[in-house]
């Protein structure tokens, strides 16, 4: 049976070649970073078993590492890797065409099909997918066949492969350590009563008596938490509970399902402002090259600052009526 | 899951004094956050040393906080699988797939700048509604096909563009792939936002039905792809007129 777990055994794999090329390359600092994140993605299984048993040490251990990665991260600077030559490149494009878009869209493809008919496939009595996460497992295998397409459509040797994803992941860097890392914080934050302080904090600051004052403040925090978090679903049970249960729903009446929807979506605003929201808006800084850290967000605010007026109006007129 | 009816917490901030001060203090972690982005620090560092000094001031030990940042970090790890693109979208660009790109939408004529990111937008966003959101993404097709192709459609104008206008153009794209996302995904009813919702409602003893959920977000998925296709087409028509005064006037405004 495919699961998510053979696909993180994936990443590791990937991450400890890149860390031996970089070894090789006497690129020491990358070397160490990839590996102890090998480790880290690898071992996942068992430190979370290790801690559902009440044994506390792998988990630290875990804590540790990723402490040696964020010592690491100021010196992943972006060295200059060799890529292949644009002519040589161009001649290619020419060659090929077409055919160079195959594999690429093998990707979205596969991943669809596993998506759509993956609970289905059964090979000898058993399931060929694990239900749980099983687009997840679908967009890892939809990988592998794309690598081997695409290294069968450009005839280039397997090793090539490695090389040239080794080549993107290192141009990434840190940025793409930063979501993982943002999620730990999630947890510790939750853990530590930063939800509920900052819950807390609105509903000392807002008249409760009136219903716009309560619905400002409602899609106001959720940005502002959604920001702070760098996600909407960690922002969403705080003001639910703080703000939206007691004040919205019990005191003025407002329509659950509406609020739920237009809170969220209103959350999502604040996604488009954050560089907390990593995988979103600093991780394709890091893919596409962009000089400036900020220069994502700085394409979409607008939209977001629009859309977050659309939502308060929309929320205030329709929340009470149904 | 709690039943309804059941106590609530007492409202702790009408402790006094100290308790109250207690109660605050972990939000140091986020002041933390807050000015390590804002100087402009490496922003993993800032991240865990957030996380560190937020467990400090709730009293946890330092083994409590460093099994917390373990574990929370391990239990993420999916955040990952975009990783794994890279092998192939690295063979297929060493083999010219990013210039072929460009060089076929160069050759469709009436395939503006404008055109290709709204019908991106559009497609980004109903896939995400049918619950498709890993088909596409920044790894996966931001980088190496929508990005090379808006630059070439925005090329059209008959000059290139500049490098500031380049990365205007690629920060572009990959803002149009993140409003896609985020504003189909919450229409979708069997994953992610809608379910999170009617979890919590039912938590609270208020049961709602998924899809009633995921119809009240439709108005703003449709005002997400309103307001997102007009700022295209102004963007469009800034990136038409070749010269480096437009960005400095875009630079000025911002």
């Amino acid at each position: 049976m495919l699961t998510i777990e053979q696909a993180y055994w994936l990443i590791a794999l990937f991450l400890a070649g890149t860390a031996i090329l970089n070894l090789r390359g006497r690129r020491w600092s990358h070397a160490a970073f990839w590996g102890v994140l090998a480790v880290l993605i690898a071992g996942g299984k068992f430190v979370l078993a290790a801690s559902a048993a009440h044994n506390a040490l792998p988990a630290q251990l875990a804590g540790v590492c990723v402490i040696a990665l964020a010592a690491l991260s100021p010196r992943m600077t972006r060295g200059n890797l060799s890529e292949r030559d644009t002519a040589e490149r161009e001649a290619d494009a020419l060659r090929l065409r077409h055919k160079l878009f195959g594999p690429a869209l093998l990707i979205p493809l596969v991943t669809l099909l596993v998506a759509l008919f993956g609970a289905y496939i059964v090979v000898g009595g058993v399931h060929l997918f694990d239900p749980t996460r099983m687009t997840l497992t679908g967009l890892a295998l939809a990988c592998v066949a794309a690598l081997i397409a695409a290294l069968w459509v450009t005839r280039a040797r397997p090793l090539a492969g490695l090389s040239e994803g080794r080549r993107l992941l290192d141009t990434l860097g840190w940025a793409a350590l930063l979501p993982l890392t943002l999620a730990a914080l999630g947890g510790v934050f939750a853990a530590t009563g930063v939800g509920t302080a900052v819950a807390d904090l609105v509903r000392l600051l807002i008249p409760v008596n009136s219903a716009l004052a309560c619905v400002v403040a409602f899609g106001l925090g959720m940005v502002l938490f959604t920001v702070i978090m760098g996600n909407a679903f960690a922002a969403f049970p705080v003001l639910m509970a703080g703000i939206g249960i007691p004040l919205l729903i019990h005191q003025h009446g407002a329509n659950p399902a509406i609020l739920g929807a237009l809170g969220m979506v209103t959350g999502y605003c604040g996604t488009l402002f954050t560089p907390m929201a990593a995988n979103f808006n600093i991780v394709p800084v890091a893919l596409l090259e962009l000089p400036n850290q900020n220069d994502v967000i700085r394409a979409q605010w607008k939209t977001g600052a629009l859309l977050l007026v659309v939502n308060l109006i929309l929320m205030y007129l329709l929340i009470f009526r149904f | 899951m709690r039943a309804r009816g059941s106590p609530r917490q007492p409202a702790r901030h009408d402790l006094p004094g100290m308790t109250t001060l207690l109660h605050y203090l972990p939000l140091l972690g986020v002041l933390v956050v807050v000015a390590g982005f804002a100087l402009r620090f490496n922003p993993v560092p800032v991240v865990v040393v957030a996380g560190i000094v937020s467990g400090l001031a709730a009293g946890k030990s330092i083994g409590d906080i460093l099994a917390l940042i373990g574990t929370s970090f391990v239990s993420e790890r999916a955040l990952l699988l975009f990783v794994l693109t890279l092998p192939a979208i690295g063979v297929l660009e060493r083999a010219g797939l990013r210039e072929h790109a460009r060089n076929w939408i160069a050759s469709l004529r009436s395939l503006t700048f404008p055109r290709l990111l709204i019908a991106y937008l559009g497609l980004r966003q109903i896939l995400s509604m049918l619950g498709l959101t890993s088909v596409a993404g920044q790894a996966q097709t931001v980088r190496p096909l929508l990005a090379p192709m808006a630059e070439a459609a925005a090329e059209k104008r008959g000059a290139p563009l500049s490098p500031e206008e380049r990365n205007d153009v690629r920060a572009f794209s990959a803002a149009t792939d993140n409003i896609g996302l985020f504003f189909g995904e919450d229409v979708f009813i069997a994953l992610g936002a809608v379910l999170l919702i009617q979890g919590f409602y039912a938590q609270h003893g208020i049961e709602l039905q998924p899809l009633h959920i995921a119809l009240w977000a439709l108005p703003t998925a449709i005002a997400a792809f309103i307001i997102h296709a007009i700022r295209t087409v102004l963007f469009g028509r800034r990136i038409a007129r070749p010269g480096p005064q437009a960005a400095r006037v875009e630079q000025a405004a911002d």
